[in-house]
């Protein structure tokens, strides 16, 4: 292979730089991804940017491409690890330089249930969108969601299943949140791949979201909406 | 880090889009696309992508899985079903619930018959098989997924969510159906991501096979899990006819 058909990650421009991230991040490349971002940081760009214009901007193609069937899950899988390792530099430099928090959310895949993949892909969409996310993992009961939602005190709840045996277990935690009161005090998105926008309007969520990338937009909308509220309030 | 460039460097939304000429393809290519029509025979490679016809006509119309297409012409073969026509759709439809449906109305539209049995379960369509069952006044099989009616779906009940079930059919085409479709021949490390939260591998077996249940036991093996194997036989499909 000649010297020509080699790409030189630091002889790019900024521009050049974030597009050859969106195709590393497409074709799962981790190594190149965290040295795409450790070049960026030593140009001196914000973490907060480099997260949101490189690596989300990267991931909402992937997001784009898999909703079109462009893409596959491991396709998928495979950029989300590569984000993951970008996302590994960047985390503790957020939290430093005081990026802008949109909201938290408690995340978790209901009882009876093992499958993580969606719920793991929305967890770190989400949290390249801003939100502080607290993953409860696999096979939670409602006990278990409840005590997060107190101890947490987040803006929303997310609940995955991938099962048609486990997805009406969503509904025995809404009712739970009705039964106490507390319903209203969460903004409830829930997902996975048996379920559907009737299903979600059936047992009482705020949303269904189709894919990581429909979650991220619909959290933020119901974040702006709060936001709209409280400022009328 | 100086490496292959597969994209010459450009961004990869220009490269999608491409120039004129890459983006016509024409007619004729979106029809060689096209999945091939049922085959005639009943070869695991057959059924897992292009589905099966045994042909007809006859009054009795089992649609099914292709994931049950060799057991069930087992038992119409085996009890004299003359009055069945076997129609199988591609197994692989199964990493697609949402194409299950209309392909099970296609068929059911295309196919004469005077009474019809859909030979899924549930499947992961969110029971949207069985409001096609409803509408059409058609039976189809109990529970939610396909391997809970070989054990008997109230014996079965919820199943063990920790374990990865497999049937004769999914112990011959575990590549096909399962490695490949997951990328796990070109990305090994992903099993990590699929499967960290089972356990054991449970092997229904349709037939007492020493073969079917080594290779059940390697693919156990591939991945760390526990080995259990059950003779089951062919459970509820047995009354099917």
């Amino acid at each position: 292979m000649s010297d020509e058909d080699e790409i030189i990650l630091s002889e790019l421009d900024d521009d050049e730089l974030v597009q050859q991230m969106f195709d590393d991040l497409y074709d799962g490349l981790r190594e190149e991804i965290e040295e795409g971002v450790n070049i960026l940081l030593g140009r001196g760009w914000q973490p907060y940017d480099i997260l949101t214009k490189a690596l989300v901007g990267g991931m909402t193609i992937v997001g784009n491409d898999f909703r079109d069937g462009i893409l596959f899950v491991p396709e998928v899988l495979q950029a989300a690890n590569a984000m993951k390792g970008g996302m590994a530099i960047l985390k503790p430099l957020l939290v430093e330089t005081g990026a802008p928090r949109v909201g938290k959310m408690v995340i978790g895949t209901v009882k009876g249930d093992i499958h993580d993949i969606g719920k793991n892909l929305v967890s770190m969409m989400m949290e390249g969108a801003g939100f502080e996310v607290v993953d409860l993992g696999i096979n939670n009961d409602v006990d278990k969601y409840l005590g997060a939602l107190e101890s947490e005190k987040p803006d929303i709840l997310g609940m995955s299943a991938l099962l048609t045996t486990t997805m009406p277990y969503m509904k025995v935690v809404i009712d739970t949140l009705v039964e106490r009161g507390i319903r209203e005090d969460y903004t409830v998105l829930v997902g996975g791949a048996p379920l559907n926008e009737e299903f979600g309007r059936a047992i009482g969520a705020d949303a269904y979201c189709r894919d990581a990338a429909v979650a991220v937009e619909t959290a933020k909308d119901f974040m702006a909406r709060k936001h709209n509220q409280m400022a009328a309030g | 880090m100086p490496r292959p460039s597969d994209h010459g460097g450009q961004a990869r939304p220009t490269d999608r889009q491409g120039g004129a000429a890459t983006r016509r393809r024409g007619r004729a290519a979106r029809l060689s696309e096209r999945p091939a029509a049922p085959a005639a025979t009943l070869s695991d490679s057959a059924l897992l992508a292009r589905g099966y016809d045994s042909g007809g006509p006859a009054p009795l119309l089992i649609l099914a899985c292709g994931a049950l297409g060799r057991e069930i012409a087992a038992l119409i073969r085996a009890n004299g079903w003359t009055h069945a026509r076997l129609h199988c759709l591609p197994a692989i439809l199964h990493n697609h619930p949402d194409r299950i449906v209309p392909a099970a109305a296609a068929a059911l539209d295309a196919i004469p018959h005077e009474r019809a049995i859909l030979a899924y379960a549930d499947c992961g369509t969110g029971g949207a098989l069985a409001r096609l069952c409803a509408e059409r006044g058609i039976d189809m099989l109990p529970g939610a997924h396909c391997y809970a009616f070989y054990e008997g779906v109230e014996a079965f009940g919820a199943g063990d969510m920790r374990a990865f079930y497999v049937t004769d059919f999914l112990v011959r085409q575990f590549d096909a159906f399962v490695a490949r479709p997951l990328g796990l021949d070109r990305h090994p490390h992903l099993a990590d991501d699929y499967f960290a939260g089972y356990e054991r591998l449970i092997y229904q077996a349709q037939t007492d096979d020493p073969v079917l249940t080594a290779q059940a036991r390697r693919i156990a093996a591939r991945f760390g899990w526990a080995f259990e194997r059950r003779l089951t036989g062919y459970g509820a499909l047995a009354t099917l006819g």
